[in-house]
């Protein structure tokens, strides 16, 4: 079951930690639990990425009270070249109900463990900044995700303070409020900037405005509504969180997706890529008054949503994936139209490119400016285009392969340089990678099924999918229940590990220059949020 | 300088002329779906793949009241592949928009056999009436009153109040060049001061319900409000939790309700035409109070 490489890494953490570990089990192949005894991670996770140089991926609780007397934290763990996820399951003390904080150590689970604390009451012992964070301020002390917490629970309004920011001192400096309601038709979240003058000192967030319980919510649906609540997680990456969403299901119930499904899949999540990219390009070209570049790059977009809507009924390709495979097939006027939008989406697209390369203005605003430094990129554990760009080099599609990704060979863009050029840069390529993909997957496995039928989903199971949305990594991680029910569902969109990039490259920037800097990793808040 | 000169004369006019001509759109678009009440013989699969409860059931010993309502729907289209004899059908209508959220619910009674199938048809109550008023004329009459009455200009703030970002993206692509919305002489703008609508998204969070009412609250008078969305018509599948407050007519007066999940940029621009009436219906009043 389990390659060499994990049970080296068991055999090494038996060593150490023999007593530790109660119980180690592999669900599947790429999925493996240890089970530990003692709530204490630190001498684990220490372990585990001193000698294996694991990354930790995630962090998320559990509520299993009634079940097994106890909250679990769950900490999943990757290893470079290494396509399996090690989770380390840890109970939580039940008498404090406290847990030991990572986060000074690695920052990058900083806003995790709080949502733990704010989300379940639990108690991140030693976190640098324990104060909340994905419930507001005022809150009542309610939490959310505890089993005994009714979805319907009704709140009184809000009232009172949301966050209170550090104050800015000196000669000069000024605090700048911005939002949550923004001046574009961007989604809601608050910006507090300390400037001296127009450079910025600091940034502080208040995000979670467009919480709307949706984990919880996923306790709720059965799992063939649950698929279109993922589908609505984070509205620009649909089909990538709906994908994630159905695989997670289909590992849990042992599903074999049919060839051509997987594929259909891989095509749909390159489409996603490529609209997305191209939209970003267009935006980050406007935001230092390109505005041609923006109004080319946006004319390709319709026409790639549009192509979306021929090959799935929506413009946004949601309602198309399933549990079991894709919902539909695809006929020959379809394929022809898919192959003939990318040839011409191609051609435009360089001369999109050739447009924003020949203009030196828009280049000289866009390197040098956000600069996010490979070592702070590393300790903040970002991911995706932002972390690419970065000197990170993770892209799960090639780390821990899935859909039709091990049929595609594919370059992965990284740059060192952290700026917001080279984060247009790493989707200039990422484009073009796709459309190659696509090219090649468009008719793989035509004559072949694309659904299976689903069986009932067996209750009690757990799994872990995870998919390299446009974005960047996306974990969904299920515990099935009874009745076609989950007991649990964790959603990690990129954009919850990437909001301290933000906060990171635009210090020392001018202020005008934050929409760009803020355009270049283009976070989700509904994705953070949920 | 001549590149980009080259490329605008390359690419010539991309902009549609929707709603002087009708929308070009995919033959595979999945709009309303149209129920045929006489036809269906059993409303139960429906409902139970529905996954917004947009097709739900009241039953009694020997009858059954089916309640669809427009207002919920994210059209998936599993109603349709649910059901027999075509009795439920995926139609390319997407102008659905319209100033009385009753208009998008309908109900149908039926008596019942043993097995729970139906017999036959007591009544329904309503059946869609398509588009509210004609939708090229409402175009017209919109740019007339923003060019007589609004000065050549119409400002509508948005509100995301805790969408999925799905409605922004197709509001955000009635700006690119293909749906050019600056046509009509609409504009979107920064500060809710400065506008005459107010478009709104989402089901409203807890959270921003606040930032919703100071933003509607800083607009002049007359304004109107239009609810966008499944979310923002009826909370859609997020519906109301500690979370999330549901539609937005909870927390807002709302003047115009736009379907779809999202509405694509032609649906929400027919929507944005027939609030431009309201406002002009408004202006008039005042002026004549």
């Amino acid at each position: 079951m389990m390659t060499q490489s994990t049970s080296a890494v068991f055999e090494a953490l038996r060593q150490k930690l023999g007593p530790q570990i109660q119980s180690v089990r592999a669900d599947r192949e790429d999925e493996v639990y240890v089970l530990i005894s003692d709530s204490d991670i630190r001498p684990i996770t220490a372990h585990l990425r001193a000698e294996f140089g694991a990354r930790l991926v995630t962090v998320f609780a559990e509520d299993r009270r009634s079940v097994e007397g106890v909250f679990f934290n769950y900490y999943v763990f990757e290893q470079k070249g290494n396509a399996q996820y090690l989770i380390v399951q840890a109970p939580v003390r039940s008498d404090t109900l406290e847990f030991p904080s990572l986060s000074a150590e690695l920052p990058a689970v900083n806003w995790q463990e709080r949502e733990i604390q704010d989300w379940f009451g639990l108690k991140a012992v030693g976190h640098p900044n324990p104060r909340r964070v994905a419930l507001h301020d005022n809150w009542p002390d309610v939490y959310p995700l505890r089993k005994d917490f009714p979805l319907q629970t009704v709140l009184p309004p809000f009232e009172g303070e949301r966050h209170i920011y550090r104050p800015a001192f000196g000669e000069g400096v000024l605090q700048v409020p911005v939002g949550p309601v923004h001046a574009g038709i961007i989604e809601p979240g608050h910006f507090n900037f300390a400037v001296a003058g127009e450079p910025i000192l600091y940034l502080q967030l208040r995000m979670f405005y467009t919480h709307k319980g949706t984990e919880k919510l996923f306790e709720k649906l059965p799992i063939h509504k649950a698929v279109f609540l993922a589908e609505s997680i984070s509205g620009d990456s649909s089909f990538s969180h709906g994908t994630a969403f159905c695989q997670a299901i289909e590992r849990a119930a042992s599903i074999e997706v049919p060839l051509r499904g997987l594929v259909m899949r891989t095509v749909l999540l390159e489409l996603e890529r490529i609209c997305n990219h191209v939209g970003d390009i267009g935006a980050i070209a406007n935001d230092v008054g390109f505005v041609i570049a923006n109004a080319h790059a946006s004319r390709l977009k319709e026409t790639l949503v549009t192509l979306n809507e021929q090959m799935t009924g929506s413009r946004l390709l949601r309602g198309f994936v399933c549990v079991g495979g894709v919902r539909r097939g695809w006929d020959q006027t379809q394929l022809n139209t898919l192959r003939d939008t990318l040839d011409s989406f191609a051609r435009e697209f360089q001369d999109l490119i050739s447009l924003v390369d020949s203009s030196e203005s828009t280049r000289d605003r866009l390197e040098q400016t956000g600069i996010l430094r490979p070592e702070k990129a590393r300790d903040l554990g970002i991911v995706g285009v932002g972390g690419r760009a970065s000197g990170v080099d993770l892209d799960v599609r090639r780390d821990h392969p899935y859909a039709a990704y091990p049929r595609y060979s594919f370059r992965v863009p990284v740059y060192q340089a952290g700026d917001v050029w080279h984060r247009m840069q790493v989707r200039i390529d990422e484009v073009n990678a796709s459309i190659d993909i696509v090219g090649r997957a468009m008719t793989d496995g035509l004559q072949r099924e694309f659904r299976v039928p689903v069986p009932a989903i067996p209750s009690g199971r757990c799994a872990l999918s995870a998919v390299e949305g446009w974005r960047g990594e996306i974990i969904h991680w299920i515990r099935t229940g009874p009745d076609n029910h989950l007991e649990r569902c964790k959603i990690k969109d990129p954009s919850l590990n990437n909001w301290p990039a933000v906060v990171e490259a635009v210090q020392g920037n001018i202020i005008a220059d934050f929409p760009v800097i803020n355009k270049s990793f283009n976070l989700s808040y509904s994705g953070t949020d949920r | 300088m001549f590149k980009i000169l080259q490329k605008t004369v390359s690419t010539g006019t991309v902009t549609a002329n929707y709603p002087a001509e009708p929308a070009q759109i995919s033959d595979r678009f999945r709009g309303r779906p149209s129920f045929d009440f006489e036809k269906w013989k059993d409303a139960r699969p429906a409902a139970e793949v529905c996954p917004t409860g947009a097709i739900s059931l009241s039953d009694k010993v020997d009858s059954r009241k089916v309640t669809v309502d427009y207002g919920l729907c994210v059209f998936c289209g599993l109603c349709a592949e649910a059901s027999f004899e075509q009795a439920v059908r995926i139609t390319q209508e997407f102008e659905l928009a319209t100033s009385d959220r009753r208009n998008l619910i309908f109900t149908a009674e039926y008596t019942l056999n043993a097995d729970g199938t139906h017999r036959g048809m007591r009544k329904v109550d309503r059946q869609w009436m398509s588009a509210e008023t004609d939708v090229e004329s409402m175009g017209k009459k919109a740019r007339e009153t923003i060019q007589k009455i609004l000065g050549r200009s119409l400002a509508i703030r948005e509100v995301d109040a805790g969408s999925c970002n799905g409605c922004e993206l197709e509001i955000v692509a009635l700006n690119n060049p293909v749906h050019d919305i600056e046509r009509f002489g609409i504009q979107f703008v920064a500060s809710p001061r400065h506008a005459d609508m107010l478009l709104v998204t989402g089901p409203v969070t807890r959270n921003m319900e606040l930032a919703l009412l100071k933003t509607h609250r800083a607009m002049a008078e007359p304004k109107v409000v239009v609810a966008v969305g499944a979310c923002g018509i009826s909370g859609g599948i997020f519906g109301e939790n500690y979370a999330s407050l549901g539609r937005v007519d909870k927390v807002l007066p709302v003047d115009v309700y736009i379907p779809g999940c999202p509405p694509r940029p032609q649906a929400l621009l027919h929507g944005i035409l027939l609030a431009v009436g309201r406002l002009a219906e408004r202006l008039h009043n005042n002026s004549a109070g």
